[in-house]
């Protein structure tokens, strides 16, 4: 049973939670990811590992409320328990020294970036971090990433805060005049694929993590497939990070929508569920 | 012959084809005692008793068959239990035509059929579940003799820890999967082999004192280092899960599936009782599904049940090189399901939306008899046509599950990425690391899983005492 320990709203429709998992704690690594089944009936889901704790045998992760599924969960309670949490799973990120280097995030991306940020970081790279959000509340971590960051820079669709603008405006500032050695980009897909298209345009090489449906997260269904440099590959144990510029957003896109009206169905039944039970 | 034996099998009860194509209940209702007592009397007690020979676990055949027809049923389940740990399993899913009724003398007979074995395994093992009294579990007491980790919970690891528990091994059976079973929990459909089956078959395992700890993927949660180091040996049967696609244009589109990712929405996950579980499926109206084996006619006969209009089995080959059990063709037959031979998929069509919308396809011929043995299909030029479909699921082979080969590199491969092992002992590169099943073999049967499982667990109890007496004399 993984019980959770520590729950937080810290953005509208975002949580942040730790929840016990010891042997995940004491193997995962920056960028890599597990899969939840909340309840005996739920659906498998992936979600990154934000951070873990050793000594307390636990994981964080951070969320946001979409579906069903992290609907239902928001709705737990410390003291609650998650039925299943599997991993680590997925390649863990390249850790070494690059030289400077450029962390993107938007939206729960940025939780799966922080812990990429810290050990970057912790091994000697100069830390640019750049943190988007359509206002200055969406945009989460800041304290937690301006730790482990030599310059932060935030943008807001709305202007709320830092530059106005998207994550590529604050990319071109980061980048103004100086060489990057490798970039970073998580958050929304179609953040990303711009993201990529810049980072092309101003030759710096980029990872993306990938977030396509998955089920089993072992490499056993094939479900997870992307398309990268024109071959198949699947996301949950070649990736979740690829090269951004070989990334084929189309398809990625594309499969993101395939159970959009069961996904509409499941959610609308669970709310009507919730509503009648107040 | 006597003229007394008859020469069909004594017909069996089954869900009729228009109403389980709706339904994901068991399409075989099983034999009633009396009719089970008549087959069994078919039984010619043969003094060489060749389906033993044919069976991969030497079931006594001629024995357990003998006590049932004399109705001793503890008796011949007793005779069951000492060769396989999963005989309600097995009775339901052995490909017994090529295995112990395959060679049945009654069978050779002209225009006999064989005795129905597996149907007769099913039934003992059935009658002992439902007749209340749980098997009495034969923990042992004292000091175990070692400690075994056995990884992945399909039909090789828990018939390993089910043998070594019996020898007095503690045993620990690590499943990455929420659930333990293998491929019989999420692969084969339920309207095959029930899950309460499965899982009824697993307690018993765990009723000797094996422990089961699921969602844990060695190599990640926790590496196989640590596992070398808790235990005196390690059985790897992580089995062969990993999807192959042919490669064609159009893989990604919507609508394309692998079987393993269908199925295991299907089976695992109960998306065909959205959305009272959580895990959605694509109700498809127009389905291709190809390949030819198991797996291909459990992938059909699901889509049909979750409400396809029109389900198209594409197989390059012809019906008689097809390697699926002949029980589940003429069941898929008599469902409905199109077969079209000889053709084989070169492209997923799509929409605008990128959901495909048909199938391009090619006609095949037979040339020369390729490795396997069987003729190669080579495709007639000019001969592609369309087959709609809103759906396409590529049933056509899997590869080794790679999680912890990735995390393992000390362990030999062959040139197919399966595990190197003896062929009698499942000893690996690695000592004290011993593997059995598909991760050896590539995708087989759950009873040849089986029995590696049972030979391996023979060969680590041999490597652990081997080891402890050099350590005592020492
Ligand atoms: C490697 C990886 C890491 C992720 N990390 C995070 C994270 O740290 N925080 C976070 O908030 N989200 C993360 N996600 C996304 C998260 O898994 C989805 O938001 C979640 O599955 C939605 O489930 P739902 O039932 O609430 O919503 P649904 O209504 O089922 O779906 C909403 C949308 O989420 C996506 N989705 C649905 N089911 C799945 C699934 N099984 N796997 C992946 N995506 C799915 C689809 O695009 C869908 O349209 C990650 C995804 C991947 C692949
Ligand atoms: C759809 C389908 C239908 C079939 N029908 C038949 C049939 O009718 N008759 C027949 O005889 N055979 C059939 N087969 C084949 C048969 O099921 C397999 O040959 C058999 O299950 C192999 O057993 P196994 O124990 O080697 O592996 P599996 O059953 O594949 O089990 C391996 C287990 O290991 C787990 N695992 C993998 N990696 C790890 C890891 N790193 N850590 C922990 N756990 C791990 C997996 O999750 C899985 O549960 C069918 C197969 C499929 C897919
Ligand atoms: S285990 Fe399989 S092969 Fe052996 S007797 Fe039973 S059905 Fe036949
Ligand atoms: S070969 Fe057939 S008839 Fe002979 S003992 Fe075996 S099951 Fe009976
Ligand atoms: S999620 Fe199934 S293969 Fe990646």
């Amino acid at each position: 049973m993984h019980t959770i320990l520590e729950k937080k709203l810290i953005a509208p429709n975002e949580y942040d939670m730790w929840v016990e998992a010891p042997k995940v704690a004491s193997h995962a690594k920056p960028g890599q990811f597990v899969v939840v089944r909340p309840t005996s009936k739920g659906e498998r889901i992936p979600l990154t590992i934000a951070d873990y704790d050793l000594k307390r045998g636990s994981i964080r992760f951070i969320f946001q409320a979409v579906g069903k599924t992290t609907h239902q969960m928001a709705r737990f309670e410390v003291g609650d328990s998650l039925s299943d949490v599997l991993g680590p799973l997925g390649r863990p990120s390249e850790i070494k020294k690059w030289g400077t280097v450029m962390l993107v995030g938007g939206g729960v991306g940025i939780a799966a970036l922080f812990p990429i940020l810290r050990e970057l970081k912790r091994v000697g790279n100069y830390t640019i971090t750049v943190l988007g959000g359509r206002s200055s509340e969406l945009v989460i971590m800041k304290d937690e990433c301006r730790r482990y960051s030599d310059e932060l820079i935030i943008t807001t669709d709305d202007g709320s805060e830092g530059i106005k603008g998207v994550v590529t405006e604050g990319m071109k500032v980061a980048s103004e005049g100086r060489k990057i050695n490798q970039a970073w980009a998580i958050g929304p897909t179609i953040m990303m694929k711009f993201a990529s298209l810049a980072a092309k345009e101003m030759g710096i090489p980029i990872w993306v993590s990938l977030n396509p449906i998955m089920v089993d997260g072992t490499g056993m269904c094939g479900g997870c497939r992307v398309e990268v440099g024109g071959e198949v590959r699947f996301a949950c144990v070649d990736g979740p990070e690829f090269d951004g510029w070989a990334v084929n957003w189309d398809v990625l896109m594309r499969r993101l929508q395939q159970y959009k009206d069961e996904e509409k169905l499941s959610l609308e039944q669970y709310m009507a569920e919730v509503e009648s039970a107040l | 012959m006597s003229p007394k034996v008859r020469q069909k099998k004594v017909p069996i009860a089954e869900q009729k084809p228009e109403e389980r194509i709706r339904n994901f209940d068991e399409v075989c209702l099983g034999y009633t005692m009396e009719e089970a007592i008549e087959e069994g009397m078919r039984c010619l007690q043969c003094k060489n008793a060749p389906c033993v020979a044919g069976c991969p676990v030497t079931i006594d055949i001629p024995g357990f068959i003998k006590a049932l027809r004399e109705g001793n049923i503890d008796e011949s389940w007793k005779i069951l239990k000492n060769a396989t740990n999963l005989p309600a399993v097995c009775g339901r899913v052995c490909p017994q035509e090529t295995q112990c009724e395959g060679v049945c003398t009654l069978g050779r007979g002209k225009d006999f059929e064989p005795v129905a074995i597996g149907k007769l395994e099913r039934f003992v093992a059935d009658w002992k579940a439902s007749s209340g009294d749980a098997p009495a579990p034969a923990v042992r007491r004292g000091e175990p003799k070692g400690k075994v980790a056995i990884v992945g919970s399909g039909p090789a690891g828990l018939t390993a820890a089910g043998d070594l528990a019996k020898m007095g091994y503690r045993v620990k059976v690590y499943e990455a999967l929420h659930e333990p079973g293998g491929v019989l929990m999420y692969g084969i459909p339920e309207f095959r082999l029930p899950k309460t089956i499965v899982r009824r078959e697993i307690e018993n395992i765990k009723l000797l004192g094996v422990e089961v700890e699921v969602d844990t993927a060695v190599g990640r949660s926790v590496t196989i280092e640590e596992l070398r180091s808790e235990y005196d040996a390690v059985f790897i049967g992580t089995g062969a899960g990993t999807p192959r696609f042919i490669g064609i244009p159009g893989t990604t589109l919507n609508g394309v599936y692998s079987a393993s990712e269908f199925l295991t929405r299907v089976n695992l996950m109960h998306a065909y009782r959205f959305p009272e579980y959580d895990t959605p499926i694509k109700r498809l109206k127009n389905v291709v599904v190809v390949g030819g084996g198991n797996v291909a006619m459990d992938a059909a006969r699901s889509a049909l049940r979750l409400g396809a209009e029109r389900v198209t089995v594409a197989y390059r080959r012809t019906q008689a090189e097809m390697p699926a059990r002949v029980e589940e063709y003429h069941h898929a037959v008599e469902e409905g399901i199109e077969f079209r031979w000889l053709t084989n998929p070169v492209e997923y069509v799509g929409d605008e939306r990128g959901w495909v919308k048909a199938v391009r396809c090619i006609r095949m011929e037979l040339g020369e008899p390729d490795e396997s043995g069987r003729r190669r299909p080579i495709p007639v030029q000019g001969s592609e046509f369309l087959l709609e479909a809103d759906g396409a699921i590529e049933a056509i082979g899997q590869g080794s599950n790679k999680v912890l080969l990735d995390a393992f590199p000390e362990l030999k491969l062959n040139r197919h990425g399966y595990i190197v092992a003896d062929p009698e002992t499942g000893a690996t590169s690695v000592e004290g690391v011993f593997a059995g099943g598909d991760i050896v073999t590539g995708a087989a049967t759950v009873i040849l899983a089986m029995g590696a499982g049972k030979n391996v667990a023979k060969a680590i109890d041999e490597y652990i005492s081997a080891k402890r007496l050099r350590a005592a004399s020492r």
